[in-house]
């Protein structure tokens, strides 16, 4: 709101809401981390005490409970190898699909955004059934390779490169270089933000999957964290300061990229406004 | 300039004619190799999988993976299955309540557009906090704080002489409760969306308010609200299309797998996508589980083309 003759004592009752809400949304990972640092007997005492004693063996209990380093790689790779699969693949069709002429483009362009409108549990069962033919299931590839590919990739860079300026590559054609050339020298360059923008998201939504992971891993030391942590909640219903211990550590690197590209998140989703 | 007068005089060039019609032939070709990679694989990962799915929801499968014709029998059964209607149910009850997450963001990004506030990439950062935490383990948490003994919110709740139920695990609250954590980690998303809408409003708009007499809270009225109905009807649409496919806060919150239906709360919990998890990966009931996505798709599509009717009625273009 414009120019409101704001006064202090109106401006202090705006932080009082804004920093009660705040605190609302960090109370959660607050008792989180508190609790992870307690005894079992401690976090189930009532009153319950708001210092914990600093019982760290709960995070060594998580390593003994879960292949946690194995479900950590396997989500690692499967975050890593998702992302730059579908920044590398998404931005070459974004870049046909917003540069080159060829025949049947608008048709093959509808084919594409025909796939963002239909929700995802429709390709599970037979996606399922081709890593299960491929004798795939419980293995990297199953994690990665359904997800290499996305419509929504190549609809957001599409998007990018449309507002590109055709300068640069104009005068590039005009030394010779192919499109290959362009794609790769000029147009990828030029595309950074947006590259990076889809890049976060694909990582974000990678990392937190849970329905894919669940469903085709399902060997404890081929699973990814999601799927690893709701095995150990499976298992230990009630033990709430291992459970915090393992949501923490499975949760925490998303979090600090978060914290180190908040802006590219941000944009990210303004930009684009899709939910994973 | 100098170079679109460089390419006129190709253009213009007599002896480029069939070259040209050469180079267009390489382009698409180009054009097929760049686009050939992903579209192989949204063709077999994809676009196939619709259709098979689609195929398979007219089929029944045997214990042994193989699978028969049997019409419309999957649909029947569906019609009358009372899991499915309490799946769905719950599931539009959620996606109804979650919508809250609006108006909620709205006001919210709203006090943050404020001009001149300070701190506003702190507060911004806490409410997106919970957006880029993993499912799974936000319901955790909430679960922990839930807990009817010893979880925070009912010892709060006794420092009051309240005694707070069993949240999750009661038939009464279980559901709202999961309303609540779905808004709390759906706000921060929506916020960035209206936060952005409300910076693209032209201040002039707000200055011939001004001008009008009118104060912040008559400005939000007259000006942001209408200005950012367009957005509202985005993330609206957007929002009910997610809420209708919830699974991994309410998988995680019902007890994760076997244990889920061992809570006294479940049949007020279970959502459509996870019936469909339980008979596609569970109880191998593939046939059906795909009746009950085709179902979630037409759900979906009926639910949007809705809510485009109904648009006429509130948002406000240009």
């Amino acid at each position: 709101m414009a120019e409101a003759p704001t006064t202090g004592g109106r401006r202090l009752g705006l932080h009082a809401v804004l920093v009660a809400a705040s605190l609302a949304m960090v109370a959660p990972f607050a008792w989180q981390i508190i609790t992870s640092l307690k005894t079992l007997s401690e976090a189930t005492k009532v009153p319950p005490s708001v210092l914990p004693s600093g019982h760290w063996e709960n995070y060594g209990e998580v390593f003994g409970l879960l292949p946690f380093g194995d479900q950590f790689l396997n989500t690692v790779l499967m975050a890593a190898g998702r992302t730059v699969g579908q920044v590398l693949l998404c931005s070459m069709a974004a870049y046909a699909f917003a540069r080159l002429r060829f025949p049947g483009k608008r048709l093959l362009f509808g084919l594409f955004l025909s796939v963002l409108m239909v929700p995802p549990q429709l390709f599970i069962i037979p996606q399922y059934q081709i890593m299960s033919s491929l004798g795939w299931l419980n293995s990297l590839q199953a994690l990665i390779v359904p997800g290499l590919f996305s419509a929504f990739g190549v609809f957001l860079l599409r998007q990018f490169f449309l507002g590109l300026p055709r300068e640069l590559e104009e005068a590039a054609r005009l030394d010779g270089a192919g499109p290959l050339r362009i794609y790769w020298s000029i147009m990828l360059p030029l595309a950074r933000p947006g590259l990076v923008a889809l890049g976060v998201l694909v990582l974000l939504w990678s990392w937190n999957d849970l329905f894919w992971p669940l469903v085709v891993n399902t060997d404890p030391e081929q699973m990814t964290l999601s799927a690893g942590l709701t095995a150990l909640q499976g298992q230990f219903q009630t033990n709430y300061p291992v459970l915090m211990a393992g949501s923490l550590l499975a949760s925490l690197p998303v979090i600090a990229v978060f914290v180190f590209l908040q802006r590219q998140f941000i944009q990210g989703i303004a930009h684009t406004g899709i939910k994973g | 300039m100098t170079l679109t007068t460089r390419r006129s005089v190709t253009k213009a060039a007599p002896a480029r004619h069939r070259p040209r019609r050469k180079d267009r032939a390489v382009e698409a070709l180009w054009g097929y190799a760049f686009i050939a990679p992903v579209g192989l694989g949204l063709a077999v990962f994809y676009l196939w999988p619709v259709l098979q799915t689609a195929y398979f929801s007219f089929t029944e499968w045997g214990a042994f993976g193989g699978h028969t014709w049997t019409g419309l029998e999957n649909y029947l059964r569906l019609a009358v299955d009372p899991e499915m209607g309490r799946a769905l149910v719950n599931t539009l009850t959620y996606t109804v309540l979650g919508l809250l997450a609006i108006p909620l963001a709205i006001v919210f990004a709203a006090l943050l557009n404020t001009k001149g506030l300070r701190g506003v990439g702190v507060y911004r950062t806490m409410f997106f906090l919970p957006v880029v935490t993993m499912p799974v383990a936000i319901a955790m948490v909430w679960r922990w704080l839930y807990n009817g003994d010893y979880g925070l919110i009912n010892q709060v709740l006794s420092l009051v002489g309240i005694d707070g139920p069993n949240w999750i695990a009661d038939p009464a609250t279980a559901l709202p409760a999961l309303v609540v954590v779905g808004i709390w980690s759906s706000v921060g998303y929506n916020l960035i969306i209206f936060l952005a809408g409300m910076q693209a409003i032209p201040k002039e708009y707000y200055e011939a308010a001004a001008i009008d007499g009118a104060g912040p809270v008559r400005q939000f009225f007259k000006v942001t609200l209408p200005l950012l109905s367009p957005t509202a009807f985005f993330v609206s649409v957007v929002s009910v299309i997610g809420s209708l496919q919830l699974f991994d806060l309410v998988y995680v919150m019902s007890g994760s797998g076997s244990s889920a239906r061992s809570n006294p709360a479940f049949p007020r919990l279970e959502t459509v996508v996870q019936l469909f998890y339980e008979r596609a990966f569970v109880t191998n009931d593939r046939g059906y589980a795909a009746a009950i996505v085709m179902a979630l798709l037409m759900l979906i599509i009926a639910l949007t083309a809705f809510q485009f009717r109904l648009q006429r009625r509130w948002v406000h273009y240009g």
